[in-house]
């Protein structure tokens, strides 16, 4: 019977928490080296929606996101959309190698002291932080599983036509 | 208390301390080598299965082989 | 039987409560897709078992995967024991296959299995549920496991009958495991397990020596049947630990320990590092395995005639005896992306060795005559142990 109780209260105390949610604040803003060749500043993009998307080569949901991203960025590019693939490995070369065989056309930054990881409170792999055109953040994704692509893309559409 | 109890008991425990918020230590982006296939305990089931039935058949220990966990945190 | 049908209640209740409530952050991932084509071969003591082992794992969905296995032991065997009863080498074929599920529910895994063994004077029929829990931020995982075995036990008569019946007997092993990450570069984790058998748990085939006359080395041995107890409670627990080398390699250790209520204690120690080469596409593997045990209560390797009545249980079986063994293993795995298999992500090829020393230190060469019985040397013998398998991601 004791350990019958201690099931259940075990159990009624867990918390809840979503994968996804509505988040408020202004985007903290940072200036990281890039794919491109020169830093990229996130004040810089101001007007534009842009989505953060916090990943690495070691984590096979990022992976399996990454071809996501890219066909959102090339949907909505033209619209006032940018992405901004932020990769978090002290060692930029791994990403490079990766982008070789799946290659996108966004900017990614390195992350390679986990500063901008930290300022944003990274706690899941992959992470995905969607701000407006006025720098403030309103979506946040913690992790990806197959059909998240869609909620971004509705929730870009939103943003973008504001 | 029987040893199925105790053990019942010694789980709900753990799980319901989980609730607490404990701030990880370990960032998610810091588990690079965590997730390196090398760092699983039990990188391949098959072989390492075979193995401790090679053992168990012959000696009279049995029990405790195997765990969970590690790896790369992702979702 | 109401016993075990309500530990296994408990444990179901347990697995569905954890899931229906826990809705936390992230979630846990479920175990990769693979398939294992392994062939496995074991030989040493005058014993030779070889055969497939093939494992097979698929997610059918984004929350459920499913597995299954199918093994063969190829037996010829000539042991010691074989041959203490005086009968010749015998082949025989154990086959077992399993089943199994895994369902993935935010940061819970809950696991069903059942697998079956058979060979022509055993079966095996084990049902297993288990459910995983990832906490504290995904650096601690707890595991709950739970499993169900029925055994039938039967002896080959040699004769018209055939195999004839000797006994049953059911196992339960409850199983607790928590993983913790410690660093970066560390985790460690901690399993317990006790497992209670209930039956009929002699070996059909084996006898006991006793001596007719007491203190009396020299008068004729008879053989007697084995008695051993109808029940046999286990605890082990093991500690392990697996570090990550800053130049790209794995260190790991494990130490188990474990007791029962024959009186068996033992201790195992496991040390293992694993080396890859990446710019050939190799891993090197190696390991030490040291294990120790004392005898059972009721072992002995020669018994007393006048008293054996007077002694409840009975047994000679090495397995039990004061013994250890010594292993070391080396192992190459080669990595590799065949053109002309488009389907898989990756592919591996491996090949592990692992010698193993037995040396038993109450248990005698009974094939040996001497003049004093109990005089005859310790035994002891080593095995090699070879898996070959090639492995594919998908």
């Amino acid at each position: 019977m004791k350990q019958l109780i201690a099931l259940i209260l075990c159990c009624t105390l867990f918390g809840s928490a979503q994968a996804a949610e509505k988040i408020s604040g202004n985007a903290h803003d940072f200036t990281l080296s890039s794919s491109l060749g020169k830093n990229i500043r996130l004040a810089e993009e101001r007007g534009n929606v842009v989505l953060i998307n916090f990943w690495a080569t070691w984590c096979g949901p990022c992976r399996q996101e990454m071809p996501h991203l890219e066909a959102l960025y090339k949907r909505y590019n033209r619209a006032g959309f940018t992405i901004l693939g932020v990769n978090v490995e002290p060692d930029p070369n791994e990403s490079k190698k990766l982008l070789k065989e799946i290659p996108v056309s966004f900017p990614i930054l390195y992350d390679t002291e986990s500063k901008v990881s930290e300022m944003y409170g990274v706690d899941a792999m992959p992470t995905t932080v969607i701000v407006d055109r006025n720098g403030k953040m309103r979506y946040l994704h913690r992790g990806y599983k197959p059909g998240y692509e869609e909620d971004y893309r509705k929730q870009i559409r939103e943003l973008i036509r504001e | 208390m029987s040893r199925i109890a105790k053990l019942t008991s010694i789980f709900c425990l753990l799980t319901w301390l989980s609730a607490c918020s404990v701030q990880p230590w370990v960032k998610p982006y810091e588990r690079e080598n965590l997730a390196d296939p090398i760092m699983s305990f039990d990188g391949d089931p098959a072989a390492s299965k075979y193995l401790n039935h090679v053992y168990e058949a012959r000696e009279a220990m049995r029990g405790a082989e195997g765990s969970a966990g590690g790896g790369c945190g992702c979702n | 039987m109401v016993a075990i049908r309500f530990d296994a209640i408990r444990a179901v209740i347990c697995a569905i409560y954890v899931l229906c409530f826990s809705n936390f952050l992230q979630a846990a991932v479920l175990p990769e897709d693979r398939a294992d084509i392994l062939y496995h071969a074991y030989d040493g003591g005058g014993a030779d078992i070889n055969g497939p082992y093939v494992l097979v794992r698929k997610g059918v969905s984004e929350s459920v995967s499913v597995y299954g296995h199918y093994y063969v032991d190829m037996v010829s065997s000539a042991t010691i024991d074989v041959e203490v009863q005086g009968a010749s080498r015998y082949e025989e074929e154990r086959t077992e296959y399993s089943l199994g599920m895994d369902y993935l529910h935010n940061r819970s895994i809950l696991s069903i299995g059942f697998t079956n063994s058979s060979e022509n004077d055993y079966e095996a029929d084990t049902y297993s549920i288990g459910i995983s829990q990832d906490v504290f931020g995904d650096l601690t995982n707890i595991s709950f496991g739970f499993v169900y075995g029925s055994n039938w036990i039967g002896k080959n008569t040699g004769g018209e009958e055939g195999v004839v019946e000797v006994g049953t007997n059911t196992a339960r092993r409850y199983k607790l495991g928590v993983s913790q990450i410690l660093t970066k570069d560390l985790i460690v984790a901690v399993n317990y397990e006790t497992a209670i058998d209930e039956g009929f748990l002699n070996n059909p085939y084996r006898q006991v020596r006793a001596l007719t006359a007491p203190f009396n080395p020299s008068s004729q041995i008879l053989d007697e049947p084995e008695i051993y107890p109808n029940t046999r409670n286990s605890d082990a627990l093991s500690l392990k630990a697996r570090y990550f080398l800053p130049y790209r390699a794995a260190l790991g250790a494990e130490y188990r320990t474990y007791s029962d209520s024959w009186d068996i204690q033992s201790q195992m120690l496991e040390i293992k590092y694993a080396h890859p080469l990446p710019n050939w596409g190799i891993k090197l593997e190696g390991k030490y395995r040291g294990y120790s045990q004392t005898a059972a209560s009721f072992y002995s390797d020669l018994f007393q005639y006048q008293n054996i009545d007077l002694v409840e249980f009975r047994a000679r079986d090495k397995e039990m005896s004061e013994m250890n063994s010594q292993t070391i293993g080396i192992g190459i795995s080669y990595e590799f992306k065949p053109s002309w298999l488009p389907y898989f992500d990756k592919t591996t090829l491996n090949f592990y060795w692992d010698y193993i020393q037995f040396d038993y230190d109450n248990f005698r060469d009974a094939r040996v005559s001497t003049p004093i019985a109990g005089e005859e040397p310790l035994y002891s013998f080593d095995a090699n142990v070879y898996r070959l398998f090639w492995s594919f991601w998908y």
